[in-house]
């Protein structure tokens, strides 16, 4: 049985000139300490999802899924106290900004333990013993002086660290990770990644990880689903989908970028035409059509999944005309 | 290299940090002793982590903050911050985050037009159709002319910071990461936009961005910063195919490329230290993974290489091991 099961899963956001679709039914599934990437550009739904998996989309959002499944435990009707309960404790989430996501007034050691304290009720000492184990873990040197100090007093580097740390104090199944390394610096980036595997391998833990950095997913994932509007348009095992990307708009997301050796220097990247379409108001057919060179009239009927190889699914009806048929 | 439009001779920039009413203030120093010359057309790149200097750097540049000592020369005639009016004419910015570098009570034909009002060039009617002109140079339709930032997308915005960097003309194009905050298909997009507007308009740009593959496909000369210090400056194709410094090395090993098969590399080198304890030896001594007695004791000097040079005791050394 996989660790979390997410079928047909939708979010709408009611805004005031009608419904907002930012995640359109999409599913996946994930099994012990497997790493799935899911990877966008922004508005793609692909923090939405992540949200939606904690329950911790904004008030006024209508979450429906078929199946929101976490180990046996349907998330999708689960009252909030139980909720409360997984969350922090076997489900932890990293957010983007250490900066922001830390409590400035609190010391690292009172916010490293409380969920330990909250969800274990473990005395304090034990608490800041396994806060210290985990802040070493995570390569702080002097963490035991590091609990008595402010966010204000670590780097970057450090505070994503310490967030790092936190997720992991209680021993989470499964981690999301959003954009984890995306305010750092390229050699703190490669440092966290790093640690992040090592840490999946050491504890099991089962990682989503949400980036619109097709270097980091390619070198991280197990799996990957590329998002666009709301939508999974491709997703597979990451060696698949690199090694042979299907849907026009990944193919096109892989072309933007520069690639040192692979590019041609001051040549022209490849560019995706266009902008994201609208996601008020109902939605139907490829998502991607108004941007795509390869569009038919069928794309804006009903699409359905192709696995063009096993475990590898494309949403495109145009695969036969980009000479990519399964 | 051809006639050159930028030069620093011997920049520093110090700060005094305030430890509190009774302690004496303590010394940063932001940019020490950089010099540099770009030469008029080039793509001069600067690369480094965050608290590298590289925004002082650009500040200077840009006039916005004096030199503590050294010189800044645009066409040979010294930049002083007492005349900004007259450096901006010559040199213009373009910032990371168009959604805070735009001011947003002010329309897309304002913000463009600003810089012709302040330098008094042309009147109304011709200002209208500069501004028409350039909307059209950096990809935007005319009927942005009287659109606000809050109506436009993060690369239209960016576009509009183009606009108004280059319609005074300038000779030189200061980049402070002008594609981070942008998506990856809006950065292809940008970039293709710098590349085609210095080849149509003949531009100097000085390109300062953490991300190394783009640096790579933009940049002719590449200088790499660490605490304040260039560590090496080559040109692109010698720094990618045989960096000398071992920051340099750690730098562009730390570019995840899309390749699945590779995992992520272990770079070995901790986080920034601050400056070293001392003011002997190298300043990137505490992280390198390669240092030796001699890194902590004297401080490195400028060896020169074939496409530029670099400051590392242990170049002779590795060149026997790494061929």
């Amino acid at each position: 049985m996989p660790l979390l099961e997410v079928e047909n899963l939708v979010v709408d956001l009611p805004v005031s000139s009608g419904t907002l679709h930012a995640v359109n039914g999409i599913s996946f599934n994930l099994e012990r300490g497997e790493t799935l990437a899911i990877v966008g550009e922004s508005g793609s739904g692909k923090s939405m999802t992540s949200l939606a998996v904690m329950n911790l989309l904004p008030k006024r959002a209508n979450r429906r899924a078929n199946r929101l499944v976490f180990d046996g435990i349907d998330l999708a009707n689960a009252p909030n106290a139980r909720m409360r309960t997984l969350r922090g404790s076997r489900l932890a989430m990293i957010f983007q900004e250490p900066m922001t996501s830390l409590n400035p007034s609190y010391t690292i050691g009172n916010q490293l333990t409380e969920a330990l304290r909250c969800h274990r009720s473990v005395p304090i000492a034990s608490a800041r013993d396994r806060a210290v184990q985990l802040l070493e873990k995570v390569g702080i040197p002097g963490a035991a002086r590091r609990l008595g100090q402010y966010p204000h007093q670590l780097s970057g580097g450090l505070r994503q660290r310490v967030m790092i740390a936190m997720a992991l104090m209680c021993g989470p199944d499964l981690i999301i990770a959003d954009e984890p390394t995306t305010a750092l610096d390229v050699t703190i980036q490669a440092q966290i990644l790093h640690l992040l595997a090592d840490l999946k391998r050491e504890f099991g833990m089962a990682m989503i990880l949400i980036s619109h950095d097709l270097g980091v997913v390619a070198r991280v994932a197990d799996k990957v689903a590329v998002m666009y509007a709301g939508q999974v348009v491709e997703s597979g095992a990451a060696r698949s989908l690199f090694g042979t990307p299907r849907h026009p708009y990944t193919r096109g997301l892989l072309n933007c970028i520069p690639v040192p050796g692979r590019t041609t220097p001051g040549a022209p990247l490849g560019a995706i035409p266009g902008q994201l379409p609208s996601l008020i108001g109902p939605q139907r057919g490829c998502a991607f059509r108004e941007r795509c060179a390869f569009a038919a009239p069928e794309c804006a009927g009903d699409i359905a999944f192709i696995t063009a190889e096993p475990g590898h699914d494309v949403r495109c009806v145009r695969l036969g005309a980009l000479g990519m048929a399964a | 290299m051809s006639e050159t439009v930028l030069e620093l001779r011997n920049v520093t920039r110090a700060f005094e940090l305030s430890q509190g009413a009774f302690r004496r203030a303590a010394k940063l120093t932001a940019v020490a002793d950089v010099s540099l010359k770009v030469g008029r057309g080039e793509v001069f790149a600067l690369v480094g982590e965050s608290g590298s200097g590289k925004t002082t750097l650009a500040k200077m540049l840009l006039g916005l903050l004096p030199p503590t000592s050294g010189e800044i020369l645009v066409d040979g005639m010294p930049i002083s911050p007492k005349d900004r009016v007259a450096v901006s004419r010559r040199v213009q910015p373009i910032f990371q985050d168009p959604y805070s570098s735009l001011n947003p009570r002010k329309s897309v034909a304002q913000l463009i037009a600003l810089p012709l009002i302040v330098h008094g060039v042309g009147d109304r009617t011709t200002r209208r159709a500069q501004v028409l002109a350039m909307l059209d140079r950096v990809g935007l339709s005319p009927r942005h002319y009287d659109a606000y930032p809050g109506q436009l997308s993060g690369g239209q915005r960016q576009r509009v910071a183009i606009a108004r960097a280059l319609i005074l003309k300038p000779e030189v194009v200061i980049c402070d990461e002008p594609t981070s905050a942008l998506d990856v298909s809006v950065q292809a997009q940008i970039l293709n936009l710098l590349l085609e507007l210095k080849r149509e308009l003949g531009l100097t740009y000085f390109f300062i961005s953490h991300n190394l593959a783009v640096v790579e496909h933009l940049a002719d000369r590449v200088a790499v910063m660490y605490l304040g210090r260039f560590v090496e400056e080559r040109t692109r194709a010698g720094l990618f195919a045989s960096p000398r410094h071992p920051y340099t090395r750690v730098l562009l090993e730390s570019v995840l490329t899309p390749d699945p098969d590779l995992g992520v590399p272990d770079t070995r080198i901790g986080t920034a230290a601050g400056m070293p304890a001392s003011e002997l030896g190298c300043p990137f001594e505490p992280r390198c993974p390669s240092a030796a007695e001699v890194c902590r004791t004297t401080v490195p000097m400028v060896r020169t290489l074939p496409d530029g040079w670099t400051t590392c005791h242990l170049i002779e050394e590795e060149a026997a091991i790494v061929p």
